[in-house]
């Protein structure tokens, strides 16, 4: 995972929308997402190809038609590295200030 | 009456081989360390295959058949709950596409034909990246992500 990409990816409010719109319906064509955003298709194109360089996005050709889908792939790595180690910190803190209000019991 | 169904299409990059990836799919002892469960078949096009929890209870969770193989590239096979297995309806399908991407593999998994706002569909969706990530870390590292992992207690 290039995690640059991934944060650069989603340091803008119209690709995070974006991901917010496949995550409502996945495998959507750039028309159909293109109707909730108030924006060029031309632009549009342009975050979508950030978001696929990230993969964030992943496509599928279907005939004439270009599927988008959320891959949350990247997102799982970055909640693996940057969230969860953290929240088990967290989570032992309040284990032990349970243990020590309550007693030890084995 | 069609049901309305819904699809998700994973994708990740793994530094591996075309021939580990797909090992690590369909080895019993390779997916046990990174999946915490094996999936057992003798991969043959129209055979069953079942998705086993590798712990000494081995549950039978997920069941299917497989489609269509053709070894290290692609891989596709159908997909139910075990206590759905009668219930043709409740079969999704998952295809696994794996191919070389510069000096890495590009594992393509797609999971279609699922019930819109089942079940399965809700726990897929939150199991697949668990998994790919754990292979990738698997395949490059060597450990996976324990996908059990609780909260360290002390």
């Amino acid at each position: 995972m290039d995690a640059d990409k991934v944060f650069k990816a989603l340091g803008d409010p119209t690709r995070r929308k974006l991901l917010d719109l496949l995550c409502e319906k996945n495998g959507q064509t750039l028309g159909q997402l293109c109707e909730n955003l108030e924006m060029a298709r031309q632009s549009a194109t342009q975050h979508l190809e950030i978001l696929e360089a990230a993969n964030l996005v992943s496509t599928v050709k279907r005939g004439r038609e270009k599927l988008h889908f959320i891959n949350p792939v990247p997102l799982h790595e970055v909640y693996e590295r940057w969230v969860r180690k953290f929240e088990r910190q967290r989570l032992s803190l309040l284990h032990d200030l349970k243990k020590e209000l309550e007693g030890d019991e084995q | 009456m069609t049901r309305e169904t819904t699809s998700f299409v994973y994708v990740t990059y793994i530094r591996s081989t075309p021939q580990k990836v797909f090992e690590a799919i369909t080895k019993p002892d390779v997916a046990r360390r990174y999946w915490g469960h094996e999936n057992v078949s003798d991969w043959k096009a129209g055979s069953k295959w079942e998705h086993i929890r590798a712990n000494d209870e081995r549950t039978v969770e997920l069941v299917g058949k497989v489609v269509e193989i053709s070894p290290p590239t692609r891989l596709v096979m159908t997909w139910a709950n075990a206590s759905q297995a009668d219930d043709p309806s409740k079969y999704s399908r998952v295809t696994f596409g794996i191919e070389e991407y510069d000096t890495m593999v590009r594992l393509t998994v797609t999971h279609d034909e699922l019930e819109a706002g089942s079940g399965m569909a809700k726990g897929i969706s939150q199991g697949w990246p668990a998994v790919l990530s754990s292979m990738k870390s698997f395949l490059e590292t060597g450990s996976g992500i324990d996908l059990f992992a609780k909260p360290k207690s002390a």
